[in-house]
C-alpha cells in the first residue's frame, strides 16, 4: 500500500504569476485548475465554486485581461500571466463602480453569483464602456443566477457603464 | 400553422409559515455594555435578507438605530430554538418572537434609565437616535451607552428579553380533515400575456403583472427584489424546470446542472410588481411572508394563458412544448 502512495505521489510544479497587482509564486499539483489555485492556496476565496464544469460562470476571473472561467483554466497556463479576481477591484476600501452599482441596484441577494457576473461585467465594459442592454445580457448569458431575475443585474451594470462614462466626461 | 396569441389570470392564497407543531421560534435579545443590542437566533439567513430585518425589528422596538443592533443566527446546538428558515415563515414567525424579546429588554431599559434619571419609567421615551429622556422634556435625558453602562456597573442588572412565537395547535376534525394549516395569508395575483407557436410548441411569455399583497414590507427594497426574482422563477417553474425536459423517455434527460433548464437573462418577460400592504393582526409590524408566494400564480396564470391562445389544457408542470405538441394533436383528434 505504501508503495501505490508513493507511485501516486507526484512532483509538484512552481508557478508564478500576478493575482490583483502582487506577485504569486506557488508549488500546485500538475493539473491543477485556477479556481484550486486562487481559493485553496492563495486564499481568494471571491471566484467561487458552482458546477465545476464551465456552466454557471461564478467561478469567473480575468487572465491578462481576458475572461476566463477558473474552473476550466489550468493553473500552470497561467504562468507569467496578470490574474484579476472580484477581491482586487476594490482601490483602498472604496468599491469599483460595479461593485458599487450591484449594491446600490439590490443586483446581489444570495451573492454565490455576484463575483462571476462582475468580473463578466468588468469585462464587457473594459471593451465597450457604453453597452447596450442586448450587450449586456449577451455578456453575462455564461452565468447563471438562482435568486434575482437578472433584471437588477442587469440594470445595475447599465449603471455602472454610465457612472463611469459620467467621471470620464 | 401560427402564433397565437392568450391571456392567463391567476390568483393565489399562500400561508405564512405552518401549523406543524405549532411552529415555533425563539429569540433573546440582550444589550453590551455599550448600548448596543444583541440579538440571539438560530434561524439561518442564507440570503434572503433575515439578519437585515431581524435588525430593522429589533431596532424599532427597542427604540434605537438599526446600526446598533448585532444579529447572532449562532448555530441550532446553542440558539434559541427555532423551525427554520422555510414555509416562507422567517420574517413572521422569528420576527413575533424578535418584537416580544425586543420589547422585554426595552422595559428593562427604561427601568434602568428611570433609576439613573431618578423618574418613572412609564414617563421615559426614545428618541431613535440612542437616547431616553423624559416625555415632554427632552432635556432630561441619558444616553442608551450610559444606560447600559448603569445596569452593568452599578446596578448589576442584564438588560434583556425572551421572545417566542407559537401558534395554538390545529387538529383536523375527524369528519371533514378541515384544519387550520397556517395563521397568516399573503395574496397574490397575476396577469400573463403569451405567444404560442402551435406548430412547434413553444411559448414565449411578453409580459408578467403581478399584485402581491404582502402586509407590510418592512424592507421595501429587499422586498421588491425578492418579489422581481419570484415572479421569474414562477416562469421557470411554468415553462422550464424539471429534470426530464423536453424528451419522452427518461434517458433523454438532463443528468446535471448543465442540462437543467431555466430562463437566462436573454429570456426575460417583461415583468411588473406592484406591491400592496394590508397589515396583518398578528405579523410583526404588520408584516406576513413575502417569500415563496411570489413564485407561485405565475405558474397557473401561464397554464390559463396557454388555453387561452391554443385551446389546451396542460395540467402537468413544466409546460413544454412537447406537451403542447401532444394536447394538441390530441384535441384534432376528437
Amino acid at each position: 500500500m505504501g508503495v501505490a502512495r508513493e507511485e501516486k505521489r507526484m512532483a509538484k510544479v512552481p508557478i508564478q504569476f500576478v493575482l490583483n497587482g502582487d506577485e504569486k509564486a506557488e508549488f500546485v499539483e500538475s493539473g491543477s485548475t485556477l479556481l484550486k489555485v486562487l481559493r485553496e492556496k492563495l486564499g481568494d476565496t471571491s471566484p467561487k465554486g458552482g458546477c465545476h464544469q464551465g456552466t454557471c460562470g461564478t467561478c469567473s476571473v480575468l487572465v491578462d485581461g481576458e475572461l476566463r472561467l477558473s474552473c476550466l483554466t489550468l493553473a500552470e497556463t497561467c504562468e507569467g500571466a496578470s490574474v484579476t479576481t472580484t477581491a482586487g477591484l476594490a482601490e483602498g476600501g472604496v468599491l469599483h463602480p460595479l461593485q458599487r452599482a450591484f449594491q446600490e441596484g439590490f443586483a446581489t441577494q444570495c451573492g454565490f453569483c455576484t463575483p462571476g457576473m462582475i468580473m463578466a461585467a468588468k469585462a464587457l465594459l473594459d471593451r465597450v464602456p457604453n453597452p447596450t442592454r442586448e450587450e449586456v445580457v449577451d455578456a453575462i448569458s455564461g452565468n447563471i443566477c438562482r435568486c434575482t431575475g437578472y433584471e437588477p443585474i442587469i440594470r445595475a451594470i447599465l449603471s455602472a457603464a454610465r457612472s463611469n462614462s459620467h467621471h470620464a466626461a | 400553422m401560427a402564433i397565437r396569441r392568450g391571456r392567463g389570470v391567476a390568483a393565489i392564497n399562500y400561508p405564512t409559515g405552518m401549523n406543524l407543531g405549532g411552529d415555533p421560534s425563539q429569540a433573546l435579545v440582550h444589550s453590551t455594555p455599550t448600548g448596543n443590542f444583541m440579538v440571539t437566533l438560530s434561524s439561518v439567513d442564507l440570503g434572503q435578507g433575515l439578519k437585515q430585518v431581524m435588525a430593522q425589528i429589533c431596532a424599532e422596538t427597542i427604540g434605537v438605530p438599526t446600526e446598533q443592533v448585532i444579529i447572532d443566527t449562532a448555530d441550532t446546538d446553542t440558539g434559541p430554538h427555532c423551525m427554520g428558515t422555510f414555509a416562507s415563515r422567517g420574517t413572521h414567525r422569528i420576527g413575533n418572537a424578535v418584537v416580544q424579546a425586543a420589547r422585554e429588554a426595552r422595559q428593562v431599559m427604561l427601568e434602568v434609565a428611570a433609576e439613573a434619571l431618578e423618574v418613572n419609567a412609564s414617563d421615559l421615551e426614545t428618541d431613535g437616535t440612542g437616547n431616553i429622556h423624559v416625555k415632554g422634556a427632552p432635556q432630561k435625558s441619558i444616553s442608551i451607552f450610559d444606560t447600559a453602562l448603569t445596569a452593568h456597573f452599578k446596578l448589576g442588572r442584564s438588560i434583556s428579553g425572551r421572545g417566542m412565537f407559537l401558534v395554538p395547535r390545529s387538529y383536523p376534525e375527524v369528519e371533514t380533515g378541515a384544519m387550520k394549516p397556517s395563521t397568516c395569508y399573503a395574496h397574490a395575483c397575476t396577469v400573463v400575456d403569451v405567444e404560442v407557436d402551435d406548430e412547434t410548441g413553444e411559448v414565449t411569455v411578453v409580459s408578467v403583472k403581478n399584485v402581491f399583497e404582502i402586509g407590510r414590507a418592512l424592507n421595501p427594497k429587499m422586498v421588491e427584489q425578492q418579489l422581481v426574482g419570484g415572479s421569474w422563477m414562477g416562469i421557470s417553474h411554468a415553462l422550464y424546470e424539471t429534470t426530464e425536459p423536453y424528451y419522452p423517455s427518461r434517458e433523454h434527460g438532463g443528468t446535471d446542472f448543465n442540462e437543467y433548464l431555466m430562463p437566462g437573462p436573454g429570456d426575460l418577460a417583461d415583468t411588473e410588481i406592484i406591491v400592496l400592504e394590508r397589515p396583518a393582526a398578528d405579523g410583526p409590524y404588520g408584516a406576513k411572508g413575502p417569500g415563496e408566494m411570489c413564485a407561485n400564480p405565475q405558474i397557473p396564470a401561464v397554464a390559463n394563458a396557454v388555453f387561452d391562445a391554443v385551446g389546451v389544457r396542460i395540467d402537468m408542470l413544466p409546460i413544454t412544448p412537447e406537451r403542447i405538441l401532444r394536447a394538441l394533436k390530441e384535441q384534432r383528434a376528437a
